[in-house]
């Protein structure tokens, strides 16, 4: 047991991956020799060397292009995406191809593979570098789509993503890459895609996060306890596909339901769970299941951001309006 | 013809002040007027101080992340010069001396990197479009401008930029090629600087030269001393004279160096040697430009005295008008989304006005 933060075990997953599998590879833009702009493939290159952990030509298209291919060949890449906002230009090569090549192909080709990317605000940074963009994966048949939230978690879920047969978009709330520690285990183990997490077992409401907003929301749970009201809280962890049992299950104890994304709203994953649970769980509900999320707006710069990143206060706030409804 | 003469496939580089600020070929000196020369270094020397102030003011926390241009002043005001006004300039992101010659107030650019959409609000007559972020995109930006210029016969030229790591984008491939198909008035300058954040310009690509890629697109290249802003000027107006003239495109590789960091969160000594730096120190723009101005007699070590310390109080209190310049007010981050906000804007904006006012915040 090392007690890490979430960018070391990012680094920590993709080393033993490395060291398990010889057909891991992993690539982007400054990942090789610096070793990432974050660290998260620092001393990788050092020791699997030049063929395994490499500098790519600042391209995306050709970044996720070449992934699907050595994903055909016999490799298992794991590309970086320097940042979430600089993917796009990759983002025809993930939906036209990578999403659609086991269907297309009725099984002869696959792509299993792995895209990471930081993604996220809060951290005062420039254009691009702040967005939440997991609906635009979300919404790609063929895609899983992963975000941790914790230390265990990230070495776990990217564990289980480089072993996944599936192509599967790793995003890593780069406001959390540093802001705590936990202790993980050294040995490899798998957190389950697929399967969210009850991190606080509550009665009055159910509330499901993930990343960033994870921490934000138990922040608000400390304010809500003093006033009596408790809290399920749920971490999604996998935003596609959903797991539908462990949230409909929450909300038919519970009977009110809120989804905290700092994602902009609309037609993202809120609505999504929203939907489901107004089909599963309806008979259950006491209180309009709500969605608590970033405006439909381009993401804020620093001086305007604070309007748009969503604060302890404002999840108290929402929690207490359903409560009282 | 520059253009014809130095052909980058026979490895020949423009330059017409050397390393010691002397003139390499008198006959390639370019025609500036006195009031105009004055301007560049001027300019020059204003984006130095304002780029080492604001990477001091980020050190003390006072800034945000600040792209670093020491070193690459030359290659972004001996371009801008070349241009009229009613002419385009497309930058990438460190093209800080280009923006603040073409026009673009310190404390706009300043209010840019402090995070503050107000500062890509240029004025009517400033034709810069807003830094662009994304690597490469902007080619292809500049060539619609350029297109619409040629369709409504408006005669302007269109400037655009990208860095060294940047030729490797597609965006790069897809701008050039349109505009030698479309022939537009466009001067695509690369600033090889050496560096894409770590990764050096080797590693980029296999092309000996960035200026050689014109050739296979059908355009004229031509590589240049990106520190010799008499060069550069030269090169870029014979380009800008060229697109005027109905003639199309022209990619310039301007060969300068990154001096500082990529950005303020980059440590550039994991991936690079002091004495590499040492050696581009010497030979860094500034210095060469001030000694031809000396040697010309249109300079001197008092007036630079006295205009660095002019300058020095401009950029301390325009940075001090900028620190009090307060948050965002919370209209303008819905407001600019549309030319009407739609009701469920309307609605969310509403809803979140109600919940400041019973937080009272």
């Amino acid at each position: 047991m090392a007690t890490i933060s979430l960018i070391q075990a990012v680094n920590q997953a993709l080393e033993q991956q490395m060291e398990k599998d010889p057909t891991v590879v992993v690539f982007g833009e400054d990942v090789g020799f610096e070793g990432g702009v974050f660290r998260a493939t620092a001393g990788l290159q050092k020791k699997f060397g030049e063929m395994r952990c490499f500098d790519t030509p600042i391209a995306e298209a050709g970044i996720i292009g070449a992934a699907l291919g050595m994903a055909i060949n016999g490799l298992k890449p794991v590309a970086e995406i320097q940042f979430s906002g600089f993917m796009l230009p990759g983002y025809n090569q993930i939906v036209a191809h990578i999403a659609r090549m086991r269907n297309r192909s009725r099984g002869r080709y696959t792509a299993p593979l792995v895209i990471r990317m930081p993604y996220g605000g809060g951290i005062r940074a420039l254009e691009h570098h702040s967005e939440s963009q997991e609906t635009l994966f979300a919404h790609i048949p063929g895609l899983k789509v992963v975000i941790p939230s914790t230390p265990y978690d990230a070495k776990g879920l990217l564990t289980a993503a480089i072993q996944d047969p599936d192509p599967v978009i790793f995003m890593e709330p780069k406001r959390i890459y540093r802001a705590f520690k936990q202790e993980v285990p050294d040995e490899e183990y798998i957190v389950p895609i697929g399967k969210a997490k009850i991190v606080n077992n509550g009665t009055d409401i159910t509330v499901v996060a993930w990343g960033a907003m994870v921490r934000e929301v138990q922040k608000a749970m400390k304010t809500l306890e003093g006033e009596g009201i408790s809290v399920e809280l749920i971490d999604l962890r996998t935003i596609s596909p959903i797991d539908q049992e462990t949230i409909v299950e929450s909300v038919k104890k519970t009977g009110r339901f809120l989804v905290v994304h700092e994602a902009v709203r609309a037609f993202g994953p809120g609505a999504e769970l929203i939907a489901m649970i107004n089909k599963h769980a309806f008979l259950s509900l006491e209180a309009p299941p709500t969605r608590l999320t970033g405006f439909d707006i381009i993401v804020p710069l620093d001086k305007g951001e604070h309007h748009y990143i969503i604060d302890p206060k404002r999840i108290a706030y929402e929690v207490k309006k359903l409560i009282q409804y | 013809m520059l253009i014809k003469k130095f052909d980058p496939l026979k490895k020949k580089m423009l330059q017409i002040i050397d390393v010691y600020g002397n003139i390499v070929d008198e006959s390639l000196v370019p025609k500036i007027d006195d009031e105009t020369l004055l301007k560049m270094y001027k300019t020059m020397l204003l984006g130095r101080i304002a780029d080492t102030k604001a990477v001091q003011f980020q050190r003390q926390g006072r800034m945000l992340t600040f792209v670093v241009n020491k070193g690459q002043e030359a290659s972004q005001v001996g371009t801008a010069a070349a241009l009229e006004k009613k002419d385009w300039l497309v930058p990438a992101f460190r093209e800080f001396s280009a923006l603040l010659y073409r026009g673009a107030p310190l404390e706009q650019l300043y209010l840019y990197w402090y995070g503050n959409e107000l500062g890509s609000k240029y004025a009517e007559d400033v034709k810069i479009l807003p830094i662009n972020v994304p690597i490469g995109s902007q080619f292809n930006h500049a060539n619609g401008i350029g297109m619409a210029s040629n369709i409504l016969n408006k005669n302007e030229v269109v400037l655009t930029y990208i860095g060294d790591g940047g030729t490797s984008h597609g965006e790069f491939h897809e701008g050039l090629n349109f505009a030698a198909v479309f022939n537009t008035p466009v001067v695509f300058i690369i600033q090889n600087n050496h560096y894409a954040i770590s990764v050096p310009r080797n590693k980029q690509t296999k092309s000996e030269t960035l200026a050689q890629k014109a050739i296979a697109y059908g355009m004229p290249g031509i590589q240049v001393d990106g520190n010799d802003i008499l060069a550069v000027y030269a090169a870029t107006k014979e380009a800008v004279d060229r697109a005027r003239n109905g003639e199309g495109p022209t990619l310039i590789e301007l060969v300068t160096y990154r001096l500082g960091p990529h950005t303020t969160s980059d440590d550039p000594t994991i991936y690079r040697e002091n004495k590499e730096v040492e050696e581009w120190e010497k030979k860094e723009p500034l210095i060469r430009f001030k000694k031809y101005l000396v040697d010309i007699g249109l300079w001197s070590e008092e007036q630079e005295g006295k205009e660095i310390e002019e300058i020095t109080n401009y950029v301390n209190e325009t940075f001090k008008k900028v620190e009090n310049s307060g948050l965002v007010p919370l209209e303008d981050i819905f407001k600019y989304q549309y030319a009407e906000m739609p009701p469920h804007l309307v609605e969310q904006y509403e809803e979140y006005k109600q919940y400041l006012e019973e937080v009272n915040e």
